[in-house]
């Protein structure tokens, strides 16, 4: 199992260093799979940044994973991608599709709409925690009984079960270092408190 | 009464009309529209140009966008640097070492940038400094002083860095003639006994590295600027003297009784055959090499012996004098290469020689004399033109590459354009205050790029906000893509801005390298991972291999040190993302603190003196928790049984 995770996060790497190169044309052309985002008013900014010698940060990350498209259009939609690229650095737990997916019938469509993207947004940021944290320093923090502070301001629960760790309920299926932090990819929705 | 106000009104639209051709006349009659547009450039976009402005007396060279002004760095050269460390940390204190020892600071005059066939290339930026004579190589990649090569037998080198077309040469003239070999003698048997050198070295066109090749020993006059043939007069170098009477007190006086001082022209081709010949002599000198090198991100300093010398009186074809009036100073090639324009900064007239008459004049033997064998060419069978009455003071001229001349007045304060060939004058403009040194992009190169011209002040008075007896002085930028030159705008700058290169930005954007791969850092103390940090003792020589990344140090937490100890902090920068650099300083440390680019390993030194535990902290804003980035080490007395213990979080 970890194995496999492995090989797709690497997988999901090589695509990401590779669409990295493109994200630049591709915020300004504002194209995209049918994605929300209102370019025109949205100014160009450290997202908007890549080059060909740095390593990934966490949104180059996530864009290049197929497995995280919906999370992406979500980051995209709340306009929170500046967060993902800032300097950090950050530890984000990022649900995949399939995590989405397990959410009730028409949620996230609900969430996508103009009106409830606050909402959106504060989900989405309750999956991202500052500071760096492996997974041995989250099994560590775990042993000293120490909860994970979000950037929502709700503590999370960190369980560790033989080599499961799962963090809010969500388990953690890979790690990928970025330049600015850690992506562990989850299999669930954190919702905030 | 009605017709008393009629004409009143009148007057009043005549008065309204002309203000309105008077402000159009103020900007040129340019259509362009407003002056600010024009030297604006809207945040988050790029400048036109890089401009490379020397800081004089600071010892470094400050690079600025042009047309917008705005600073975007100050390379360290010849002057330590604390927001830098550099000639501070261990790695670049072997920069500025010399056969002196280390000399902290120097005077930075002349910027030059390399060129292949004839045209500017951005590869690499070269300054001299001035007074412990050396030349520096400063990478256009890095933006950092890779570097820097000690001048014997040279004194005040002032005419320097002047670069050939091929960047084979960077050629460096003494201002100051010496006795060769120093020896104590007394002053006044200056004439006929001091002598002046003039180095050409040597450019790898790889590496850039530097090799002193030879040095040519004229007579003992002022060598005052140069600038290479280009074209057809590739090959030769033209330098200004000053001080022909070979004056050694009150030269303010004694240097300025001549009618004409000399250009020289070298042919250094004919040089090169001398040295392939063995036609020089081996003169014991010693001069300091010191280079930075990529790799290991570390300098070394070599001191040298010797040098090959040419004794110029020695050998026929080797140099030419061409009288010019009144202690030239600037001595300028056009981008032709046809014309060699000298700038008698006592007359008020430019002369301009002509290189053909120049070459048929050395083939006819026109001579007029010579100076210690040299022959001194017949003034009317060399000069082209004369630029006359343009102004006061007459120093430096730089070409748009259409034909026109821009030539600096320090007296009058002004800049004049004047054209080539007819040598009429077709413009001028005041500059605020006294000018020394003009740019136009490429003004050293076959290709200028003659849209800006940068004006180069000393004196600025009442021009900025007054900051107490010393003030600012700056650079202003005139627009001369049309027949009238506009003043655009007027910025303040870092030190003296002595002199400028300027290039376009596409030619140094592309090449521009964003971080050091940590896997290429041969470093011989840098840890490419947390786990393998450590610290060793030997005897009291303690090292600290250490690790930076958002957002803590491996280790923070050091024990086991002891007071009397020597301390080598060496702290690689993990991070592998551009923009990215970390800090570090150690309270009571009396070297440096670091700043460390990512992937690179810099190191610093400390000397505990007190026991107790001291904290150290990242010095550059890295990340939101850069604030926690900070850690402890523990001093203990001397001899303690305290071990060496380091941990970051307990491990």
């Amino acid at each position: 199992m970890r194995k496999i995770s492995n090989i797709l996060i690497l997988s999901a790497l090589i695509v990401g260093t590779w669409s990295c190169s493109n994200s630049g044309s591709q915020s300004s052309e504002g194209s995209g799979d049918g994605s929300v985002v209102a370019e025109s008013s949205h100014p160009l900014g450290q997202a908007s940044y890549s080059d060909d010698v740095s390593d990934a940060n966490i949104l180059q990350i996530a864009i290049g994973s197929k497995d995280h498209t919906t999370l992406v259009a979500g980051v995209q939609a709340t306009k929170i991608e500046h967060v993902l690229v800032n300097a950090g650095p950050l530890t984000v737990f990022a649900p995949t599709n399939d995590a989405f997916g397990l959410l009730p019938e028409g949620t996230l469509e609900n969430l996508l709409k103009e009106e409830n993207l606050p909402t959106l947004a504060n989900i989405i940021t309750n999956h991202a925690t500052p500071g760096s944290f492996t997974i041995e320093g989250l099994k560590k923090e775990a042993s000293k009984g120490r909860k994970i502070y979000m950037a929502t301001g709700n503590y999370v629960e960190i369980v560790v079960d033989g080599d499961d760790v799962t963090v809010g309920g969500a388990k953690i299926l890979g790690t990928v270092e970025a330049s600015n932090g850690i992506v562990h990819v989850v299999d669930k929705i954190i919702l905030p408190e | 009464m009605k017709i008393m106000t009629t004409l009143g009104f009148s007057a009043l639209l005549l008065f309204a009309i002309s203000c309105g051709q008077s402000n159009s006349n103020d900007n040129g009659g340019a259509l362009g529209g407003n002056l600010a547009d024009r030297s604006y450039v809207a945040p988050g976009e790029h400048d036109e140009f890089y401009g490379f402005i020397s800081g004089g007396f600071s010892g470094q060279l400050a690079v600025y966008g042009l047309p917008s002004g705005r600073l975007f760095k100050v390379i360290p050269v010849y002057s330590v640097d604390a927001e830098k460390a550099y000639g501070f940390n261990e790695e670049t204190k072997p920069m500025l070492n010399t056969s002196f020892g280390e000399i902290p600071w120097d005077d930075s005059h002349h910027p030059d940038l390399s060129q292949t066939n004839g045209e500017i290339d951005g590869r690499w930026c070269f300054i001299n400094a001035n007074n412990t004579p050396r030349i520096a190589r400063i990478s256009l990649s890095t933006f950092e002083t890779e570097e820097i090569i000690e001048l014997p037998n040279s004194a005040g080198n002032h005419s320097s860095s002047f670069v050939t077309e091929n960047t084979e040469y960077i050629v460096a003239g003494t201002r100051f003639s010496v006795p060769i070999p120093q020896r104590d003698m007394p002053i006044d048997e200056y004439k006929g006994n001091f002598k002046g050198a003039i180095s050409f070295i040597k450019v790898d066109q790889e590496s850039g590295r530097f090799d002193l090749s030879f040095q040519l020993k004229m007579p003992g006059f002022d060598y005052d600027l140069a600038h290479p043939g280009r074209g057809p007069s590739h090959g030769w170098m033209f330098f200004s003297t000053y001080n022909t009477e070979e004056s050694n007190t009150l030269m303010e006086v004694n240097a300025s009784q001549n009618d004409k001082d000399y250009i020289a022209a070298i042919n250094w081709k004919k040089a090169e055959e001398l040295i392939a010949n063995g036609d020089f002599e081996t003169v014991p000198s010693e001069y300091a090499h010191n280079v930075w090198d990529e790799s290991t991100q570390m300098a070394t300093s070599t001191i040298k012996k010797e040098v090959k010398m040419i004794d110029a009186s020695k050998y026929p074809g080797l140099v030419y004098f061409l009288p010019t009036p009144k202690s030239p100073h600037g001595c300028d090639v056009d981008p032709t290469g046809e014309y060699i324009i000298g700038s008698g900064k006592l007359s008020a007239s430019m002369t301009a020689h002509s290189f053909t008459k120049m070459i048929d004049a050395i083939e006819n033997e026109k001579f007029d004399g010579d100076a210690y064998g040299i022959p001194i060419l017949n003034y009317d069978d060399v000069v082209a033109g004369v630029v006359k009455q343009a102004g006061l003071g007459p120093l430096h001229t730089e070409f748009d590459g259409r034909g026109n001349g821009y030539t600096t007045f320090f007296i009058s304060s002004e800049v004049v354009k004047w054209k080539v060939g007819t040598w009429e004058v077709l413009d001028r403009a005041p500059t605020y205050y006294s000018v020394g040194h003009l740019m136009i992009p490429g003004g050293n190169s076959q290709k200028p790029y003659g849209k800006y011209l940068v004006a180069l002040n000393k004196i600025t008075k009442d021009r900025y906000l007054p900051t107490g007896p010393e003030l600012a002085q700056s650079a202003q930028l005139y627009d001369i893509s049309g027949d009238k030159m506009e003043l655009l705008l007027d910025f303040p700058t870092v030190g003296e801005p002595h002199y400028a290169a300027g290039a376009p930005a596409d030619l140094i954007k592309p090449n521009q390298m964003k971080l050091y791969q940590l896997e290429e850092n041969n470093h011989p103390y840098a840890v490419k991972s947390e786990k393998d940090t450590k610290v060793t003792r030997n005897g009291n020589e303690v090292h600290i291999y250490m690790t930076t990344i958002r957002s803590h140090f491996a280790p923070d937490n050091i024990e086991g040190i002891q007071v009397g100890d020597e301390v080598f902090w060496h702290v690689t920068n993990l991070e592998q993302d551009y923009d990215v650099p970390h800090g570090i300083s150690m309270i009571g440390a009396q070297t440096s603190e670091l700043l460390i680019m990512p992937g690179q390993t810099e190191t610093f030194k400390w000397f505990p003196k007190r026991v107790g535990v001291w904290p150290f902290y990242c010095t550059d804003f890295c990340s939101a928790l850069h604030q926690e980035m900070q850690g402890y080490i523990r001093v203990s007395p001397k001899g303690s049984s305290v071990p060496l213990k380091w941990s970051l979080d307990g491990e």
